[in-house]
């Protein structure tokens, strides 16, 4: 038989420029030269507000290590837009993630996503994963932040009759709780899980004290905590660690969660956006330069003026010459004076001016 | 590239050239500021609307310009069966023409990168045309666009070949003016890959001697993969069903069809009578309603049926994608009715007519100018309603 990369290699020399995914895409979708992409397979309802996308990727794609997230993107009126999701299933099961209606994209997902549909994707990334050797776990949540740590219990839990999971999840109600009844179920079921739900509208905000935390979970102080949540609870829980734990905080390696460390996962890493014509810091991501630039130079020319080799053209906005991604913050079209930047835009920069702190990827 | 003039990031909004164009003269800097005005309100109307039925829209006409071309070359396969020759060979052309005027231009162009879509986006985007889609856009989508008809500037004016201006001097070379026309268009595409080579800039020592390995490798690997293609693999692929040869004329032919149609329609871009040409001091000082002033009198539309404005790439709407090269096609259409109407307002020429009178005035205007002096050419009349 015939290895199929060498058939499509042949095959290619009917069809160049093409590639035999080009071809094939007009049959099934999920074939790309360029763009890993995944058939939707089922969407399960959660919470009112949640749902659990299960897909099935195309080549390209790995399978995830409990606790990771990927990239997906979806179209919004014709624009691909992408925004990181935790994978909720366990490993070694197909992936899903679980997202919660809180934007725009999220909104798409959770309302108007039926099996059949396409999702683009990146392959599973981050650090936020199982420790390599058994220990004692103390995972805190809140909200969302359940997800991740979800495929780590369902990986764990059942497997592993030696796991010690402590799980203290926050959350509003009942109603909102994502994954509640599940969790109960597998706490009744293996004695290895003990699961704490803290409901804030009847017991208020969980604060991150000492003898909160000894009445949870009384061995805390022996255990790798992990959590994920919003960025409020993430930094109490960081202040009360490093004030208590005894435990350094050192730079995460993943894997590692030594007794008394604590591991987080923080998504927001977005830059605050600038009123307009302020400017702000320029970082040169590649190029390991970071130039303050007012609200009225374009971006070309502050790369420019920094020494740095700017890919360009017309500068006038009408060539698409000067286009490089933007990894984080806002810019501002100094044609229109629209403000604006998703991550992993493609931005001309030669009409482009800063609006508020600007990462390039140059 | 060397260039005498700097651009800023964007055109200044008031303020004028040194010299303005003869046909923009009776307008004043503010009257020119308020048509800039409104040509970008015309834009940022365009970007509002722009979504989901204009990504649709290119979508499907790669659906069916991937379909026209899977189902041509299969049936070129069996061209012994001379039905299936005919088929093929015509759905092969249409296929071609597809891809290099409403698809590969507009996309190179990058009309379609606000939606994000790595498959068809400009940086990514290769065509089925020798000249490689990089070097393309240099020569296309920045010198082009940005010295439209500025004689000394836009080599477009003539590709090096051709005289096409009247301010153009004349030398005895000239004189073969219709015959070099001939016979570059059933080759286009070759004509096209060498001009993007930039040989007299590099002469001129305008283009670095690294530059031009780099681009003489990059077509060098382009041209072999193209010709492969069409003239080895195909008619290979043939020989199974006894059809190697008709095969082989049958990509012939796609190909001269596509040049033919191709080297016709670009021509009816900038040199039918009525399309102005423009000289240094026109540019010197250009406002961003004087930059929209010179792409409409620089360029010249051809009207038509709605197959004709696709088979065209709507670079049949030639003077709306000169002042908004990056708006999609799809969308000219709509914009041409209120361009139109600005420069009836202004006074200003808006050169359209249909397909065999403009291929008729390029041609008059290659012959006439295959000879001494400066031709008789009308200028461009006021647009009427």
């Amino acid at each position: 038989m015939i290895r199929l990369p060498r058939l499509a290699r042949a095959a290619s020399a009917l069809i160049t420029p093409l590639t035999p995914e080009d071809f094939l895409a007009l049959f099934n979708p999920v074939f790309s030269a360029r763009q890993l992409r995944g058939i939707v397979t089922s969407v399960v309802r959660e919470t009112e507000n949640s749902a659990t996308i299960y897909f099935r990727p195309g080549s390209g794609w790995h399978a995830h290590r409990a606790g990771q997230w990927a990239r997906i993107g979806v179209e919004l009126d014709g624009v691909r837009h992408w925004r990181s999701y935790s994978l909720s299933a366990a490993a070694g099961q197909d992936p899903a993630i679980t997202v919660t209606d809180a934007g725009a994209v999220s909104n798409v997902l959770v309302r108007n996503t039926r099996p059949g549909d396409v999702l683009f994707l990146a392959p599973p990334q981050g650090d936020f994963v199982l420790p390599e050797h058994p220990r004692s776990l103390l995972m805190l949540t809140a909200g969302s932040g359940i997800t991740p740590v979800m495929s780590m219990i369902r990986t764990l839990v059942p497997r592993r009759p030696d796991a010690d999971v402590v799980l203290v999840h926050s959350d509003r109600t009942p109603d909102v709780s994502l994954f509640r009844e599940e969790l109960n179920e597998l706490a009744d079921q293996f004695p290895n899980l003990r699961v704490t739900h803290w409901f804030t509208e009847e017991r208020g905000r969980l604060e991150f004290t000492a003898a909160t935390l000894d009445t949870l979970c009384p061995d805390w102080r022996s255990r790798a905590a992990y959590a994920c949540g919003p960025e409020g609870f993430l930094d109490d829980a960081e202040v009360f660690w490093a004030a208590e734990s005894g435990v350094p905080r050192t730079d995460p390696e993943p894997g590692r969660a030594d007794p008394g460390s604590l591991t987080i996962e923080r998504f927001s890493t977005s830059l605050a956006g600038g009123a307009g014509h302020d400017g702000g810091l320029v970082t040169f991501e590649a190029s390991d330069l970071e130039v303050e630039a007012d609200g009225e130079t374009p971006l070309l020319d502050v790369g420019e003026d920094a020494g740095i080799l700017m890919p360009s053209g017309c500068r006038m906005g009408i060539c698409h010459s000067c286009l490089l991604p933007l990894r984080a913050g806002q810019v501002r079209d100094l044609r229109t004076g629209e403000v604006h930047g998703d991550p992993g835009q493609l931005i001309q920069t030669c009409v482009s001016a800063a609006a508020g702190p600007v990462n390039l990827d140059h | 590239m060397t260039t005498t003039l700097t651009r800023p990031g964007a055109l200044a909004a008031s303020g004028h050239p040194l010299v303005r164009p003869q046909a923009a003269r009776h307008l004043t800097d503010e009257q020119i500021a308020e048509l800039g005005v409104e040509l970008d309100a015309i834009r940022d109307d365009i970007l509002a609307k722009r979504g989901a039925t204009d990504a649709a829209y290119i979508r499907r006409v790669i659906k069916v310009q991937r379909g026209l071309e899977f189902a041509g070359r299969g049936a070129l396969l069996f061209g012994r069966n001379k039905a299936a020759w005919i088929a093929g060979t015509t759905m092969l052309s249409f296929a071609k023409i597809l891809e290099n005027m409403e698809i590969g231009h507009n996309v190179l162009h990058g009309q379609w990168d606000w939606m994000r879509d790595p498959d068809i986006h400009s940086t990514t985007w290769e065509w089925d045309f020798v000249t490689p889609a990089r070097s393309w856009q240099h020569t296309h989508n920045d010198l082009h666009h940005r010295w439209t008809n500025v004689v000394g500037k836009d080599r477009d004016v003539g590709y090096n070949l051709l005289r096409m201006d009247a301010d153009q001097p004349w030398k005895p070379f000239n004189l073969g003016n219709p015959l070099y026309n001939a016979m570059l268009a059933p080759v286009f595409e070759w004509g096209i890959a060498l001009y993007d080579l930039e040989l007299p800039e590099y002469n001129e020592g305008l283009k670095s001697k690294a530059d031009l390995k780099r681009d003489l490798k990059a077509v060098g690997i382009k041209a072999v993969k193209q010709f492969t293609k069409d003239y080895a693999a195909t008619p290979a692929v043939a020989m199974l069903t006894g059809s190697g040869k008709q095969a082989l004329y049958g990509t012939l032919v796609a190909n001269a069809v596509r040049n033919v149609w191709a080297h016709a329609v670009i021509f009816c871009g900038h040199f039918p009578d009525g399309t102005d040409t423009f000289t240094e001091e026109n540019v010197e000082g250009e406002t961003r309603g004087d930059w929209y002033v010179r792409q409409m009198i620089g360029s010249a539309n051809i009207s038509g049926s709605k197959l004709m404005h696709l088979m065209t790439g709507n670079l049949s709407h030639q003077v709306e994608h000169h002042c908004f090269p990056d708006l999609p096609s799809n969308r000219y259409a709509e914009v041409a009715v209120r361009v139109r109407e600005i420069c009836l307002r202004y006074g200003l020429p808006y050169t359209t007519g249909p397909l065999p009178k403009q291929v008729a005035s390029t041609w008059a205007k290659v012959f006439k100018l295959a000879l001494p002096g400066k031709g008789h050419f009308r200028k461009g009349k006021p647009a009427s309603a």
